[in-house]
C-alpha cells in the first residue's frame, strides 16, 4: 500500500492532535457512560456536535435534565470565541461548497491552530490539505468518544498527563507563528492579556474575555494606522 | 425514562448543541462574506492567529478538563518544548519531548 504525499503530510501534521483527542475524547466518553446511556449517543455527539468543552458541559447539563433553551444559551456563551476564529479565516478559506461548510463546522481550537500555523507543503493543494486535516482531527475525536463510552470506567488511565500534548502543540505553533510574522509585539500583547485574564477571570469566560480584549487592541491599532495614513 | 423518551430527549439535546456550536463557527461566514476583502479583516486575519495561539497556551494553565496541573511542572515542560523547538524545529520532537517529561513528572507524583 502506498501513501500519497498529501495523506502523509496530513497525518504528520495532525499526529499531535491524535494524541490529544484520543485521551480527551475518551475522558468525555467515560464521563458520559456514567449517565447510563448507550455508548452510541456519545459517538453521535462527537459526530454532530464536535466540541471539546461543549460536550463536557453537555454531560453536566444532561445529568441535571436541563432544558433545551438553557443548553443552547450555555453553549453559545461557551463557544462564542469561535466567532472570531472565522473572522480571521475569511481570506484563507480555500474550499468551496460543502467542503467549505464542513471545514467551518470542524473549526475547533486545534484545527484552527494547525490551519493557520502550518505552511501548506510544496506541491500540495491547500484546500485538500486543510479539508483532510479537519476530517482526520474529527475522526480522532469520534474514536476517542466512542472508546471511552464503550469501555466506560473499566478503562485504566495509565496515560496520566498525556493531555499535555495540546498545550505543547500550541507552544510549537506559537513559535511557528513568530518565525512567520517576525514581530514580537502581538505575542507580548497576548501574553499580557492572557496572564491578566488568567488571574482575574473565571475559567469558563477567560478565553472569550481575552479574545475580546485582543480584538479591541487590534481594532484600535487599525484605527490609528488609518489615521496616520490619512494625515500623511 | 423509558427508551423512547431517552431517545427523543438526547436527540433534541444533540440537535440543539450541534446547531448552536455550528452557528458560532459559521456566523462570520454567513454575515460578512461580502466584506471578505476589507482591510480590517485582513488586519485581523494576520494578527489574530498568533494572539489566539499564545492565549491557548496560557489558557491551558486553567483548563483542567484532563490536565490536573499545578503551575510549575507545566511551565517547566512548556519551556522545554520551546527550547527543543527553537533548537531543532521538529514539531513532533518538541511535542513528544515535552509531553514525555510532563508525563514522567505527573506519574512520579510531582504534579
Amino acid at each position: 500500500m502506498t501513501v500519497s504525499p498529501l495523506n502523509a503530510a496530513v497525518f504528520r501534521t495532525s499526529l499531535p492532535v491524535l494524541f490529544g483527542y484520543l485521551p480527551l475524547g475518551a475522558a468525555f466518553g467515560v464521563l458520559f457512560s456514567d449517565l447510563g446511556y448507550h455508548w452510541s449517543y456519545a459517538v453521535a455527539m462527537g459526530i454532530f456536535i464536535y466540541a471539546g468543552a461543549g460536550q463536557f458541559l453537555a454531560v453536566g447539563l444532561i445529568a441535571n435534565q436541563a432544558g433545551l433553551t438553557e443548553m443552547a444559551i450555555a453553549t453559545l456563551l461557551l463557544n462564542s470565541r469561535h466567532i472570531f476564529y472565522g473572522l480571521s479565516l475569511m481570506n484563507r478559506m480555500h474550499n468551496r461548497g460543502w467542503r467549505k461548510w464542513y471545514q467551518i463546522f470542524g473549526l475547533t481550537d486545534e484545527t484552527y491552530s494547525l490551519i493557520t500555523s502550518t505552511p501548506v507543503p510544496h506541491g500540495i493543494n491547500a484546500g485538500q490539505f486543510h479539508f483532510r486535516i479537519t476530517a482526520m482531527n474529527q475522526l480522532y475525536w469520534v474514536v476517542g468518544c466512542g472508546l471511552g463510552a464503550w469501555l466506560g470506567s473499566q478503562l485504566e488511565f495509565s496515560t496520566d498527563g498525556i493531555a499535555f500534548v495540546l498545550p505543547a502543540l500550541f507552544m510549537v505553533l506559537t513559535i511557528e507563528q513568530y518565525k512567520h510574522l517576525k514581530d514580537i509585539r502581538p505575542f507580548l500583547t497576548a501574553l499580557l492579556i492572557g496572564i491578566g485574564t488568567l488571574a482575574f477571570v473565571s475559567r469558563d469566560h477567560m478565553l472569550l474575555v481575552a479574545i475580546l480584549l485582543s480584538l479591541s487592541v487590534l481594532m484600535m491599532q487599525y484605527a490609528s494606522i488609518n489615521r496616520r495614513a490619512t494625515n500623511e | 425514562m423509558n427508551n423512547l423518551t431517552t431517545f427523543w430527549y438526547l436527540t433534541g439535546v444533540i440537535a440543539v448543541l450541534a446547531g448552536t456550536t455550528f452557528l458560532t463557527r459559521a456566523l462570520p461566514f454567513l454575515v460578512l462574506s461580502r466584506a471578505a476583502n476589507h482591510p480590517l479583516l485582513n488586519h485581523l486575519g494576520r494578527l489574530l492567529p498568533p494572539i489566539v495561539m499564545v492565549l491557548l497556551v496560557v489558557y491551558s494553565f486553567k483548563n483542567d478538563a484532563a490536565l490536573s496541573v499545578s503551575f510549575l511542572p507545566e511551565l517547566g515542560c512548556l519551556a522545554l518544548v520551546a527550547v527543543l523547538h527553537l533548537a531543532f524545529r521538529q514539531p513532533l520532537l518538541s511535542i513528544v519531548g515535552g509531553t514525555a517529561a510532563y508525563m514522567t513528572l505527573v506519574q512520579m507524583g510531582l504534579s
